[in-house]
């Protein structure tokens, strides 16, 4: 008979439980999501974009002069690529890969004496911060004063571009590396020399190749602002001719073909960091 | 008795912007061969700066420390270290980071992985040796670095609050595998810690240091004999000692309160 009362007690104080909705479960800062929902959510948004952009196209509240329909501009984009078109993006890309690649060759060793060794700091970083603030498109005219409007311009563009941020970016990755990593390192057997290749740099590696993808972007720019100052082939170019000839349709094409592309190489990179670097994530 | 490391007339002043701030003031202390011994003393009272002059991570202001006939200049393999935040090398596996101080010293890969399997039984990490630190609970991970400062075998092991970031229940599980360790091959240990029951419990020796500056107020001899385990705490003589030091900390924390 008790029994049955506490029974009967329990049923009735049982807590009835609060459905949260979906969105406040969501919505708690750094919260993670499933990949799925985060899959979703990332084309969710170029659908809301080509469905604003078919909006304001087709429903004719701006002119195809100013903003092409969707179908136009794939028209647009087919008779580019039967055109042409993979020659001008295989140049632009030519231009971005032979100067970030030589930006890197030197950034990477300077960027790594300028974190690891307060001296170089000293020395490099004023420098580069100095060179960093003046925008590597301002030196395009001097530069087809001194070089011409040959690849080695573009080439110069991109590395004034990216080479100042690459060095003061790793150098930055290099010092966030913990002190108590380098300093156990100390008494388990390393000496100055040592530590700088078995622990800064494989600790520092992540993020150094995180900044290559950042940086990498930028770059991009630089290389269509040369391309559209002064070229006669590549993406900048395309859009240029474009512009000169009213095809609206096909700067939009040139400026999707930038985009798309940085979004492969972005996400490709990204994926490449995770496996590689498994241990970080 | 051999002396094992001899602290001298160490004192050490921080220049701050606020003026000098003295954190050690003439401490001197001999530590023997296999004896494992305590700094106990409240946060700030320069315990842990003291721990890092004998390591050599940090230079004293006046006086030196002996490490074995060697006047310390800087960090050796002779003075092993444990941290509280654990510092296990991320990009490396359990095993290889245990081997890393014997691969540095040369020994031959098959000798060193036998090494290290011997110290990953020891610390109770069977099985877990191809993982990364990232997949490890915070005890796992100090059992790593304890078992990586350990394998590398040096003259002497200074661990600074080694269980300091653990909770309670994990803390007294590694204060019996570290007192296990030490009782079945005694090495020398210095252990920094803030935590009176942990040093009376592990130490042949406890010294209590005061604050402002940080000085050696008392020294303890915990006669507790070599066959500790965790029953201990509940003991007469450990409750003794425990009234005795906590005294004395209780003392010294109300003077800079």
């Amino acid at each position: 008979m008790v029994n049955c009362l506490k029974q009967l007690s329990l049923e009735k104080d049982k807590p009835k439980k609060k459905k949260k909705t979906l969105l406040v479960n969501i919505m708690a800062p750094q919260r993670k999501i499933p990949k799925k929902v985060s899959i979703f959510l990332g084309i969710f948004s170029f659908v809301i974009i080509l469905g604003l952009w078919s909006f304001i196209t087709y429903g004719k509240i701006v002119g195809s002069m100013f903003v092409p329909t969707p179908g136009e501009t794939f028209k647009a984009m087919h008779t580019m690529f039967a055109n042409g078109f993979w020659s001008d993006i295989g140049i632009t890309v030519y231009r971005v890969m032979s100067g970030f690649i030589i930006a890197l060759i030197v950034a990477i060793p300077l960027g790594i004496l300028v974190g690891a060794y307060s001296p170089f700091a000293a020395l490099l970083e004023p420098v580069f911060s100095f060179v960093r603030y003046m925008p590597a498109s301002a030196f395009i005219p001097l530069f087809i004063f001194w070089i011409g409007i040959g690849e080695s311009e573009k080439i110069a563009v991109i590395i004034l571009g990216s080479l100042p941020q690459l060095v003061l970016m790793i150098a930055n990755n290099i010092r966030d590396v913990e002190t108590s990593l380098i300093e156990v390192s100390y008494t388990l057997g390393t000496n100055t020399f040592d530590v700088l290749w078995k622990i800064i740099l494989p600790k520092s590696l992540p993020n150094i190749m995180d900044t290559i993808r950042i940086v990498l972007g930028w770059a991009w720019t630089y290389v269509i602002v040369a391309e559209i100052v002064g070229a006669s082939s590549g993406i900048g170019f395309s859009i240029l001719q474009a512009q000169r000839t009213f095809q609206i349709d096909s700067i939009f094409v040139g400026i999707l073909t930038l985009g798309i592309i940085g979004l492969i190489v972005d996400t490709g990179l990204t994926i490449i960091n995770k496996k590689v670097f498994s241990w970080n994530f | 008795m051999v002396e094992s490391i001899v602290v001298k007339n160490v004192s050490k002043v921080f220049e701050t912007k606020s003026g000098d701030v003295q954190a050690l003031k003439n401490i001197n202390l001999g530590i023997q061969d296999k004896e494992f011994v305590s700094i106990l003393g409240t946060s700030g009272c320069g315990k842990s700066t003291l721990l890092r002059i004998i390591g050599g991570l940090e230079t004293a202001s006046e006086g030196e420390v002996i490490c074995h006939d060697a006047i310390v200049d800087g960090p050796r393999v002779d003075r092993g270290m444990v941290f509280q935040q654990y510092s296990l090398f991320p990009w490396m596996s359990v095993q290889k980071n245990i081997e890393f101080g014997l691969k540095q010293k040369k020994v031959e890969k098959s000798k060193r992985e036998k090494i290290a399997k011997e110290y990953i039984k020891l610390v109770g990490l069977k099985g877990f040796e191809d993982l990364f630190p990232k997949n490890l609970s915070g005890g796992m991970k100090q059992r790593v670095a304890l078992a990586r400062g350990l394998a590398n075998d040096p003259e002497v092991l200074l661990l600074d609050e080694p269980f300091g970031a653990l909770d309670m229940q994990t803390r007294e599980v590694m204060q019996e595998l570290l007192l296990g360790i030490w009782q079945e091959s005694p090495k020398t240990i210095l252990m920094v810690t803030h935590d009176v029951e942990e040093a009376i419990l592990l130490s042949n020796r406890v010294i209590i240091m005061s604050s402002h500056p940080g000085e050696i107020k008392e020294i303890l001899d915990i006669d507790l004999g070599n066959k500790r385990t965790f029953e201990t705490r509940l003991t007469e003589k450990f409750l003794e000692y425990k009234r005795i030091a906590s005294e004395v900390i209780r003392v010294e924390t109300s003077k800079i309160l």
